[in-house]
């Protein structure tokens, strides 16, 4: 039923049907996240729980980002292709949100402890790489620069693909033994990336 | 510092905020029910912040109170709420998320128990749960838990010293170390039935301590917390607290403890060694591979803006007590 309504409805309908949706989906969670953290309504250790989201959902995120493509394709439906980029600025803003929890909340602006983390932890040093080059992407998303940037643009943004290794090996290093949820994660991101391998001449 | 134990049937302030809070949320939840969200809030694999819609949901086990002697002698320091320290567990028996431990574990069944005492002893002798709370006088004692991840709490423990369970069974010339271990049971335990669940380490769980750090005052066999016995997430019926060491030494749900005269195997040293050392004492100098040990989230009440890092002290603070165990001893090469 619901179905056939939206049959009905034009391609930039459906577009900002969509949108609407990924910005409910993307924004309600986040709120009732720091809203109950910030009551100590969060279980015990809010700072972790805060931290976990946020990471978990960047990278859901992501992989969703890197499905549009191939379900456009396969779908035949171009205007999927319209929601990419605000997908990738949400997971882009989870990711920003991930690194500014730990900072704020777990290390609590300790700056020395912070650099020592960084050349001291290898899934660190990792997640930080990844964040500055999607911070990268996030920046040079917006219309004038793409246009401006020319055919650099799709080489700058192609490096999507060695971001999302990169948050694959951050989460897996990063847990101590429950290696089951990281290696789910990889192995869909394999699969995203192999959708892609005419691209990245596998 | 006054630290008041609330009677079980006294109704704590903190409770009664929380409540006010949850209500708001639960009606909340109601507004936005169209969105299918109950299918996905029920799972209890969920984790984080949906968690908090279900809990009323389960039924939760029954502890009962415990008569005690009251801890004088500790020094001035927060006690991190009742409700924090039995919903943040680490015991992979029953889900490695911390809030699992909680939702999976109230059905365990503790009565009957056993926990045997053998190896290099003249008098091997097995409780029951009965005699776990009648055969010591119990004691409380509030003492500083520090988890190898970084973050720690302040939680007041009631039961006996090891040394007083161990001279009962009279320990031989040849018992150099007591190696622990957990109840096995897949039926019971959902983390040893599946390995999503379980983190994929071995089971059961089995710690070990050199016969010195056993047999000295601080270490506690723990029956209870917070003056009643405790609930499965903390290590029902009895489980081993280890003050001065990272918290995984603190093995829960105790069946056996054997006397040996060799190093016995212990988990998380067999899962990574390079990680987890056998002594595992709190020390601020020794990095773990993945974090620092130099300082602590300590956990009491306030949200996300509470200011709870603190320095971590060499052995979690008690080097008074327990330094001289270790004065010819490398403790970078022996963590």
């Amino acid at each position: 039923m619901s179905l056939l309504i939206l049959d009905k409805l034009s391609n930039k309908a459906k577009e900002n049907l969509l949108k609407a949706v990924i910005h409910l989906a993307s924004l309600l969670p986040i709120c009732l996240l720091y809203l109950s953290a910030f009551n100590d309504e969060l279980g015990a250790d809010p700072v972790e729980a805060v931290i976990h989201f946020t990471g978990i959902g960047a990278f859901n995120l992501l992989l969703l980002t890197l499905l549009v493509t191939p379900l456009a394709k396969k779908l035949k439906q171009g205007y999927l292709m319209k929601v990419r980029r605000l997908l990738g600025l949400y997971a882009f803003t989870y990711a920003f949100c991930h690194v500014l929890n730990f900072i704020a909340f777990d290390l609590q602006f300790n700056f020395s402890l912070l650099f020592d983390e960084i050349i001291k932890r290898p899934y660190i040093t990792i997640g930080l790489i990844a964040i500055l080059l999607l911070t990268a992407l996030a920046v040079t998303s917006i219309n004038y620069l793409k246009r401006k940037m020319g055919r650099s643009w799709q080489k700058l943004h192609n490096v999507i693909y060695l971001i999302i290794l990169l948050v694959g090996i951050h989460f897996y290093w990063s847990v101590k033994s429950e290696i089951i949820e990281p290696t789910i994660y990889i192995v869909i991101s394999f699969i995203l990336l192999y959708l892609r391998r005419k691209k990245l001449k596998f | 510092m006054l630290i008041k134990i609330p009677k079980s049937y006294e109704l704590r302030e903190n409770k009664v905020t929380d409540e006010k809070i949850y209500q708001d949320r639960r009606s909340l939840l109601k507004k936005m029910g169209y969105l299918g969200a109950g299918t996905l809030l029920s799972s209890s694999a969920q984790a984080g912040v949906f968690d908090l819609f279900s809990k009323d949901e389960a039924k939760t086990f029954s502890t009962k109170s415990l008569t005690f002697a009251q801890d004088n002698n500790s020094d001035e320091q927060i006690l991190t709420p009742e409700d924090k320290v039995t919903s943040h567990n680490n015991f992979y028996e029953f889900g490695t998320k911390k809030n699992q431990p909680l939702e999976l574990s109230q059905g365990f069944k503790v009565d009957p128990w056993q926990i045997t005492i053998s190896g290099e002893v003249d008098k091997p002798f097995t409780l029951s749960y009965d005699e776990l709370f009648s055969q010591f006088s119990l004691a409380e004692r509030i003492y500083r838990l520090r988890c190898v991840e970084a973050w720690s709490m302040v939680i007041p423990w009631l039961g006996f010293s090891l040394a007083q369970l161990l001279k009962k069974a009279q320990p031989n010339s040849r018992a150099k170390y007591v190696a622990f271990e957990t109840l096995y049971d897949p039926k019971q335990m959902p983390g040893q039935k599946s390995r999503r669940l379980g983190g994929g380490i071995k089971y059961p769980y089995v710690e070990g301590l050199r016969i010195d750090e056993a047999m000295n005052p601080l270490t506690l066999m723990s029956v209870g917390l917070y003056g009643k016995t405790l609930p499965p997430q903390n290590g029902a019926p009895i489980r081993l607290v280890v003050p001065w060491k990272y918290g995984f030494k603190s093995i829960k749900s105790i069946v056996g403890i054997k006397l040996v005269d060799k190093m016995p195997p212990t988990t998380w040293n067999r899962l990574a060694p390079k990680e987890y050392g056998f002594y595992a004492n709190v020390n601020p100098q020794v990095d773990h591979p993945r974090w620092s040990q130099a300082s602590e989230r300590r956990i009491t009440s306030g949200g996300l803006f509470a200011r709870n890092r603190i320095e971590t002290l060499p052995f979690n603070g008690y080097g008074e007590q327990v330094a001289d165990l270790y004065k010819n001893m490398n403790l970078r090469k022996h963590y």
